[in-house]
């Protein structure tokens, strides 16, 4: 009969036993700290396009952050058409659903700032980046383009962001 | 009757003992400079954050409705409610400039050197803590220059594989710095300097374990040491004193030149302002962060560039005892890193253009090479100064420190022969 054998199995089972136990608690604890239910709720954002002029940009709060939706001209969206950006290479049509419509995450991809609008698309004025009217990416240090969020039309000018 | 109680509770508790040899006795080397005040007034400082900043929170709400006009309300309604304000915002400040000075003193003299590597490594957590707990206080006025600094830094987490994005809501509780964070990170900067405390303690049971270094570099033998009171509680009294004048010139005549101007303004989740920067005591790192063009290459290199202080034990090989004082290159090197941390500053203060751009990888470049050509710098310098000869002083005090242990060792004998 191997007593200490047992003995040391036993202590071993216990141990991780515990140890699960202790890491299953800390569940709670961490998920506490995802967003509540009440910040998810602000998920989806629904917007009147109606009352934006061509040219005019619309700033609007999406999960708090800034989404620009963008009215192009028919100049603008030539010259989005025209190149495909340079960092983050991408075509304009993959970035819109009606051409006259870009509606982009107002976040810049580098730290998170604002990028402002100047001249043709955005600059961001904390470490220099520029987008251009697609919301490509033009200038580093930012390496991606500005983010399309999911958004569909649920009638001609009315858009809900947050659901494909 | 005090001596009846004294006797009563050492009974009990080693409370004379503990006095005896960790404060009133506790051996300090008798050659201390003024730059060993820097360790005393950083825990001075410590008491007086986390005093002020009790008070502070009986009047400040941290809600993002409210938190901003709580400020004012601080300023201007509560009784001296200004004043303990500008003291904990001043004092934040002046905490990381006793805490670098603190540092540059270690980095000079050597001290990091063994047995004292153990002593640093808790300093490097400190200095972690301290970092961690500055930042989440920096959002708490819920400012423009809170908000966005907040926004940039847990953005930083991005950087972590494969769940980036996740790791920053998580830590945001919001897609955005958003109530959530502030509530959080109000909770946590009223906790971490409890663990700031506990921490301090670690690093004083590792002091008092490997006792001081001194100015020269070399461990004294027990003669050169001398009880800490009166001669040491006088010295750092003293140091205290000009502390405190410096001090109060800025919270009462200079308040707002530590204060972003753009923080007066609400925080605006919609608009970022024109200029972001950190707190002056990030900048050097800042200007490091930005440097790399690369959002992951800079994140690690910032962290690395925090780090890089804790291998300082492992890359000094020279055998050359003595600090920077008796060693010429490591001297040379020592005050072209201060240099260099000073034009890193510059580059992050400034907007980035593409001259500061190129200056701040220079100087980034210098930053992480002057840490590693140490190995190569301190045996150089070991084999040069063994073909010149150590200075004189070095080798005076080494022959003095090494007769100072012969005779130790002899009347330890001595006495071991006496009793056998």
């Amino acid at each position: 009969m191997n007593d200490s054998g047992r003995r040391n199995f036993l202590i071993k089972l216990t141990t991780a036993f515990g140890g699960v136990g202790v890491a299953a608690t800390c569940v709670p604890f961490i998920a506490s700290m995802d967003p509540s239910t009440d910040v998810l709720a602000r998920a989806e954002t629904e917007v009147e396009l109606a009352d934006i002029p061509p040219g005019g940009v619309r700033t609007v709060a999406w999960q708090g952050k800034p989404v620009f939706i963008v009215h192009r001209t028919p100049e603008e969206i030539h010259a989005a058409a025209a190149s495909d950006g340079s960092i983050d290479p991408q075509a304009d049509s993959k970035r819109v659903q009606q051409p006259e419509w870009l509606v982009v995450v107002g976040v810049c991809t580098h730290m998170g700032c604002v990028p402002n609008k100047e001249g043709p698309g955005w600059i961001c004025h904390c470490h220099g980046s520029a987008y251009d009217d697609s919301g490509r990416v033009i200038r580093g240090p930012a390496p991606k383009n500005l983010e399309v969020p999911p958004y569909r039309f649920v009638a001609a000018d009315k858009i809900v962001i947050g659901k494909a | 009757m005090p001596a009846r109680i004294m006797k009563w509770i050492d009974h009990r508790f080693p409370l004379t003992n503990f006095v005896k040899h960790e404060l009133t006795g506790y051996p300090t080397p008798r050659n201390l400079s003024y730059w060993w005040n820097f360790g005393f007034l950083a825990g001075f400082v410590l008491v007086l954050q986390i005093a002020t900043g009790i008070f502070l929170a009986m009047h400040y709400k941290a809600d993002i409705a409210l938190s901003f006009d709580s400020i004012q309300h601080i300023m201007r309604d509560v009784n001296y409610g200004w004043l303990l304000r500008y003291m904990h915002a001043t004092g934040a400040s002046a905490f990381f400039f006793v805490i670098f000075v603190h540092m540059a003193r270690t980095l000079y003299y050597g001290s990091y050197r063994a047995p004292r590597e153990l002593l640093w490594w808790t300093g490097q957590g400190l200095l972690l803590l301290l970092m961690a707990t500055a930042f989440m206080g920096y959002l708490l006025p819920w400012g423009q220059m809170s908000f966005w600094g907040a926004t940039v830094i847990t953005n930083l987490f991005r950087a972590t594989p494969f769940f980036g994005d996740q790791v920053v809501v998580w830590l945001r509780g919001d897609y955005t710095v958003g109530d959530a964070t502030l509530t959080r990170f109000f909770a946590l900067h009223y906790l971490f300097p409890f663990i700031i405390c506990a921490a301090v303690v670690i690093h004083l049971v590792a002091l008092h374990t490997v006792k001081s270094s001194n100015p020269s570099g070399i461990d004294l033998a027990a003669k050169d040491n001398i009880p800490f009171h009166p001669y040491f509680t006088a010295k750092d009294l003293y140091g205290l004193g000009w502390f405190l004048i410096i001090y109060c010139i800025f919270v009462f005549f200079l308040p707002d030149s530590l204060i972003e101007p753009a923080n007066n303004i609400p925080a605006n989740p919609m608009q970022t302002p024109n200029h972001i920067v950190p707190e002056w005591y990030f900048l050097p790192f800042y200007a490091i962060l930005r440097s790399v063009p690369d959002l992951v290459g800079g994140v690690l290199a910032m962290g690395l560039s925090v780090m890089m202080f804790a291998f300082m034990p492992i890359l000094d090989r020279s055998r050359i005892p003595g600090g920077a004082h008796y060693r010429p290159f490591y001297r040379w090197q020592f005050f072209l890193f201060i240099i260099d941390m000073l034009v890193l500053g510059y580059v992050g203060y400034t907007p980035p253009t593409d001259s500061t751009l190129l200056l701040g990888q220079v100087a980034t470049l210098c930053y992480f090479g002057s840490f590693f050509i140490i190995p190569f710098v301190s045996r150089m310098e070991e084999r040069w100064l063994i073909k010149r000869g150590l200075p004189p002083a070095v080798i005076e005090l080494m022959a003095g420190e090494a007769a100072a242990i012969e005779r130790h060792k002899q009347s330890h004998e001595q006495r071991k022969g006496a009793r056998l």
